[in-house]
């Protein structure tokens, strides 16, 4: 054994003991997902909205879902997604049956990588947005995170992950898979389902919920 | 409104470009092949691709009547809807808008999945649906063969999901319901 002076010794432990506490909390978090208890106060909500197809999906199942439990409802869209904020805006106003609706708001959200861009400065610029997604997620703490994909979507669950397990927030993630998934899953399912990130994963295929077996289908959106 | 005895093919590339869709349309093999299926009007949505047609509508002109079917061309329209809802015949790129559009209004719809995007997963949910028997997916060089060969009457009703499922499933796991 090395004879390591006392001083040392107190921070080593302590480090270590840091760590394996840590690496609980992920495994708790990966691992422990389970419905939460009773509520009866509506769930601060906040809504990926992927551009397109991902978005007109999600506003297919906002319109299912009861609404004044799901509220205040955040809206996030990517910056060079021109439209998704308005066909939001529009649904709220069919929702609410005024011209100006209340209860929710539209944050912008710097992408990642633009097509074309190279990739050395995709490096920069992806950061950019992972700390964006950071700070929206702890500013705003909301108790659900509802999204569908594309790539927009992980850092925003990167951060509702990460503040779980730091205990900063109670953040329960859902995705929903895009129908035109029929075999496969898109590279935001795969990496939410093996890590573990979303509590509730929805696929709108039967026969993709028994490739993966955590994967719950619940019906078809269209 | 169109007229009762019309009977209107519309063609839609969405909100991009498909121009491999659009040159296939242009042509009158095709025209014939849609007049001997008793269709009388064709009605292509183009998109913002640089092809326009110039076989079945005069050069330089979004309309004209060849073969006796009447033909006319646009870049896009916020009704959509309305055009595929009137129709006699839908033939479309394999996005799921208007896969779904068409199918929930009942009317006959051939896909042409685009074969240039990336990550192509339009091809899987036009072949999980053509196995489906609701439509009928066919590669842009297959169009021609898939319309001599279309019969609407085989083609099975798609009957509209429901988002309640989900719904109840995520009101449980937030704890609205036990």
């Amino acid at each position: 054994m090395l004879a390591l002076p006392p001083v040392l010794l107190n921070v080593l432990g302590f480090l270590l003991g840091f760590a394996g506490v840590m690496v609980l909390r992920v495994l708790t978090v990966m691992f422990g997902k389970r419905p939460a208890s009773k509520r009866s106060k509506p769930a601060k909500t906040m809504i990926v909205l992927g551009s397109g197809g991902h978005t007109a999906e999600m506003l297919m199942l906002m319109d299912s879902m009861g609404r004044e439990r799901y509220s205040p409802r955040t809206y996030v869209v990517a910056a060079t997604d021109a439209m998704s904020g308005g066909k939001a805006v529009a649904r709220e106003r069919t929702w609410q049956k005024t011209e100006s609706p209340t209860g929710f708001s539209l944050v912008q959200i710097p992408r990642s990588r633009e097509v074309g861009q190279s990739y050395l400065t995709s490096v920069g610029t992806t950061l950019y947005s992972l700390a964006f997604a950071f700070r929206v997620v702890l500013r705003e703490r909301p108790e659900l995170v509802l999204v569908n994909g594309p790539g927009t979507c992980i850092p925003i669950c990167a951060a509702a992950f990460t503040y779980r397990v730091l205990g900063l927030a109670q953040t329960q993630v859902v995705y929903v898979e895009s129908i035109a998934r029929t075999r496969r899953f898109s590279l935001s399912a795969k990496l939410l389902y093996h890590l573990r990130m979303a509590d509730l994963l929805f696929v709108q295929w039967e026969q993709l919920a028994k490739t993966y077996p955590r994967a719950v289908y619940a019906g078809r959106l269209y | 409104m169109p007229a009762a005895s019309e009977r209107t093919v519309f063609v839609t590339v969405g909100t991009t470009k498909f121009e491999a869709l659009v040159e296939r349309v242009d042509s009158l093999e095709l025209l014939r092949a849609l007049k001997g299926k008793g269709y009388t009007k064709l009605v292509i949505q183009k998109g913002n691709g640089a092809y326009c047609p110039s076989v079945i509508v005069p050069k330089g002109q979004t309309k004209g009547t060849t073969e006796g079917v009447d033909v006319e061309y646009f870049d896009y329209s916020p009704s959509l809807a309305t055009y595929i809802t009137s129709a006699a015949l839908v033939i479309s790129h394999a996005g799921s808008g208007s896969i779904f559009e068409t199918l929930t209004a009942g009317v006959p719809l051939i896909v042409v999945p685009n074969p240039l995007l990336m990550d192509n997963h339009q091809v899987e949910l036009g072949e999980q649906l053509a196995a489906m028997g609701h439509l009928v997916s066919a590669a842009p060089e297959q169009l021609l063969a898939a319309v001599q060969s279309f019969d609407a009457s085989r083609l099975k009703p798609y009957v509209k999901g429901s988002a309640a499922g989900m719904a109840a499933a995520i009101d449980k796991q937030l704890g609205f319901t036990p």
